[in-house]
């Protein structure tokens, strides 16, 4: 049915796809960084207040017109918007993210500094997630009908619990009522528990759903009925077949849901006082830090590119038909 | 007892608190016999075929006096013990192989499932007896298609993996559901052949087909299976030669292959047909000369995902004339439908035009061809997914109408009512959606809807494809009433030459995009000039005579 082709042609035409596929890639990351970039900085140029006063100790501090001036112009807030928005383009492009007013201190550092914990508790939630959305999609679509019922009222009720509230009613349980664990975040694990529980929770819910809709229809298909005839047992059927397909949808969303995270983690880490980039961005906003605002905004950014990028990669490595392509 | 594979004595099965869905069915199947259980959608053939698996479904409730795989009892099993027989007493082949070989997993590993789970071979010998086993199924190449996944494969080749994977530990019984339904012609005798093959080795092969034709080829004996119960059983040629019950008489009538132009096919409430009679309104046809729909030097090219292109249809040119039928058959990828296209000015050619009436159509600007659109009628195969499927008949057919603005009026309905009547459908299913109308009043209802803006020309893409042979006989006997009653021209398109054979005036027969012979249907069906035409014509399931 295909015309005769040399198999160097061939090769060469997976090499370039390869390489077009990379290139677009990259295209996209830059293009999206950029935009957060222009986004970011026009966003918090409409926090109205001057910018020479978050330097200078915020609103509060009462400075000097003249020590106002100094900075305006040492910081360039004198400038037209638009040479602001290009100086800060070409620094953010060599990968300067500048220096905080308000702690005087290099933004790259301190962010970075804060990236791990909250990467840490994003992570650690995701994993949690999942683990709870699988037990429940298999239990409640194993279990009959009731089971069926209560899982999929469970996933509803879950997916719509907001963060603060979940937050507070764990607290309030387990910290005050059973006092078995802290309510503020501490550096051991018990610290862990209940902010990785908040963001989890809400997450496995949502992943439930998808994930018991994918199982179903899996479950039906011919191809599960056909490795029955050959004796596959239930355990078989879910483990070999039916939870890879229904994986699919939900590892294609976990990129999505770690943004989420991320986003969960501002309420999560105020809640629980831990530190992070949650709990930074809040700060800096408060205070009109715009470089550490748009610092943390970038490495979001960044680390959300990369997660997408890992969910393509274990789409692919899941389903081979994608290897194909 | 080893001289019997499978015994069924009295076979019931119920769903829930409804009456039962099989009633108390008896056969036997010997070594290296095939015995074909035929019967329409929903006679219960289907569900027999999984009791004997014991996957009748989690609320199905089975009942039999005896039930035997290979002489030792399968009749209250524990989940545990019948997990120990599927695969090693009895195969399963289903019938479309796309969704029934897990898309995730290459062949090789599917056809091993059987081989981890029953024997004791360890992974490289399991491996050498995958390669046998691809190698026994006629699959090229074995080292390179373990590592394939179904979505790789051709229909024929899958259907060949499947084959593999249900004998790969030699059970003496393989049930085959509808095993070659999806596949054209010459891929269908080929599966056939394999089951055949199959069964000269010993294995006892239980056929399961909604089409006579088809099991005739291999099939020892036939059961012929209507609501739930064997009406007629006995040996091939005397079940299809003298069919005692009405029921096989039927089937065996439905069967378009060889029988000539305006034969009728199926029993229907019109007193003047009875079936395999020529139509009591067989006026010769009126055989104009007045050519309708013309198309001259048609080609067209798509894209393939890596960049080349592709010609979907090379230098077609034919001539449909008034009242008349022109059948255009060919297999899979040979560019049928993209003709279809073509003609209903859905698609543009590169070159050459389709002309309706000696004026131009597909030259024409999309403005002047609404006009004209009311004359070129179509009928898909796929009627559900043609119609939205929130409404209902009166809304399909009020749209058609082009009354939507006079829904209401007591006319419209009185047209809809006079529109279903011509179709041979009651009033009673204007308030139903597709979904709760069978295959075959769905086709009806997809006609009635091509009928309603009282086309001239009518392009029928695979319209009986998707239907059973019983109800593709009915819906054949309609449109060649519609044709009658409105002097309608048809083109006709199928993979099926044994029905283009048995509805066309003339015939063209399609490989690859071009038109390879055309010609008069009875004489191309009588002395193909095409060698490719005379395989077609080979491979075409018919009845022994």
């Amino acid at each position: 049915m295909a015309e005769p082709v040399g198999p160097r042609g061939a090769t060469l035409r997976v090499v370039l796809r390869v390489l077009g596929r990379l290139a677009a890639r990259l295209g996209g990351a830059v293009f999206v960084l950029w935009a957060v970039a222009s986004v970011t900085f026009f966003a918090v140029r409409l926090i109205p207040g001057d910018p020479a006063q978050a330097v200078l100790g915020g609103p509060g501090s009462q400075a000097s017109p003249e020590a106002l001036a100094a900075v305006s112009s040492e910081y360039g807030f004198d400038q037209p918007v638009i040479v602001q928005y290009l100086t800060q383009l070409g620094r953010l492009s060599t990968g300067d993210l500048g220096r905080s007013y308000a702690l005087n201190m290099d933004v790259g550092p301190l962010v970075l500094s804060q990236l791990g914990s909250t990467v840490l508790l994003a992570v650690l939630a995701l994993t949690l997630a999942w683990l709870l959305a699988l037990a429940l999609a298999t239990w409640s679509t194993r279990g009959g009908t009731i089971a069926f019922r209560v899982g999929s009222s469970l996933e509803i009720v879950a997916a719509a619990l907001p963060h603060f509230w979940l937050a507070t009613s764990l607290i309030v349980v387990f910290s005050i009522w059973l006092g078995v664990l802290p309510p503020i975040s501490t550096s051991g694990v018990a610290g862990l528990v209940l902010p990785v529980l908040t963001l989890a929770v809400p997450l496995a819910g949502f992943l439930g759903q998808i994930m018991r809709e994918s199982l179903q229809v899996a479950l039906e298909s011919p191809f599960v009925l056909s490795a029955r005839a050959r004796g596959e047992s239930e355990r078989g059927v879910r483990w070999v077949h039916a939870l890879r397909h229904a994986s699919l949808p939900a590892i294609s969303l976990s990129g999505w849901a770690f943004g989420s995270l991320i986003s969960g983690a501002v309420v999560v880490e105020t809640i629980f006082a831990r530190p992070g980039l949650g709990r930074t961005l809040l700060n800096a906003v408060t205070l009109r830090d715009v470089p550490v605002v748009i610092g943390v905004v970038m490495i979001v950014a960044v680390t959300y590119i990369l997660m997408t990028l890992l969910t393509d990669a274990a789409s692919r490595l899941v389903d081979p038909r994608l290897r194909l392509l | 007892m080893s001289e019997v594979a499978l015994t069924v004595r009295n076979l019931r099965v119920v769903f829930g608190a409804a009456e039962p869905v099989v009633h108390g069915v008896s056969f036997d199947i010997a070594p290296g016999e095939c015995l074909a259980i035929v019967g329409e959608s929903g006679s219960g053939k289907s569900v027999t075929a999984r009791s004997l698996l014991g996957l009748a479904g989690a609320n199905a409730h089975v009942t039999a006096d005896r039930l035997e795989l290979g002489g030792r009892s399968v009749l209250g099993l524990t989940d545990r013990a019948w997990r120990a027989r599927r695969g090693k007493d009895v195969g399963l082949v289903l019938q479309d192989a796309l969704v029934s070989l897990d898309p995730l997993r290459p062949i090789g590993r599917e056809i091993a499932d059987s081989l981890r789970l029953h024997t004791t071979l360890g992974a490289a010998a399991r491996v050498r007896r995958v390669l046998e086993l691809i190698e026994a199924v006629g699959l090229p190449d074995p080292e390179l298609q373990v590592r394939k996944l179904s979505g790789q494969l051709s229909g024929g080749e899958r259907q060949r993996a499947l084959i593999a994977a249900a004998i790969a530990v030699e059970a003496p019984l393989l049930i085959a559901d509808e095993p070659t339904t999806a596949l054209d012609v010459t891929v269908q005798a080929q599966i056939l052949g394999l089951l055949e093959q199959i069964a000269l080795a010993g294995t006892a092969i239980l056929l399961i087909s909604h089409d006579l034709a088809v099991v005739s080829r291999i099939a020892h004996r036939v059961a012929v299976m209507h609501d739930g119960r064997l009406v007629e059983t006995g040996g091939t040629a005397q079940v299809l030669g003298s069919p005692r019950q009405e029921q096989t008489r039927r089937m065996v009538a439905a069967i378009p292959t060889d029988k000539p132009r305006g034969t009728r096919l199926s029993l229907t409430a019109r007193p003047a047909d009875a079936p395999g009679t020529t139509c009591a309104l067989s006026t010769p046809f009126p055989r104009e000369s007045t050519v309708v729909l013309e198309a001259i030097g048609l080609s067209k090219s798509f894209r393939r995902p890596d960049g080349s292109r592709q010609l979907a249809v090379d230098d077609v040119s034919f001539a449909l004339h008034r009242g008349s039928t022109l059948g255009i058959v060919g297999e899979s990828g040979s560019g049928k439908t993209t003709t279809a296209r073509l003609l209903l000015a859905l698609l543009a050619p590169e070159h050459g035009e389709v002309q309706v009436r000696g004026q131009p159509w597909s030259a024409a600007g999309e403005k002047t061809r609404r006009g004209l659109r009311a004359s070129v009628g179509a009928i898909y195969q796929d009627a559900l997914g043609s119609f939205d499927p929130r409404w209902n008949v009166a809304e399909i057919l009020t749209d058609a109408l082009g009354l939507r603005h006079e829904r209401r009026a007591p006319q419209t309905t009185a047209r809809l009512t006079t529109l279903l009547d011509e179709v041979g459908l009651a009033a009673s299913a204007l308030p139903r959606r597709p979904l709760e109308l069978s295959g075959g009043q769905r086709q009806r209802v997809g006609i009635a809807r091509a009928l309603a803006a009282r086309p001239e020309i009518l392009i029928c893409d695979e319209p009986v494809s998707s239907l059973d042979v019983s109800v593709q006989a009915q819906v054949l006997d309609l449109l060649d009433d519609v044709q009658r009653e409105h002097a309608l021209s048809l083109v006709f398109i199928s993979h099926d030459l044994g029905v283009v054979a048995h509805v066309s005036d003339q015939i063209a027969v399609m490989r690859a995009g071009r038109i390879v012979e055309s010609g008069p249907a009875r004489r191309v069906f009588a002395a193909p000039q095409h060698p490719y035409t005379a395989q077609l014509l080979a491979a075409v399931p018919r009845l022994p005579a």
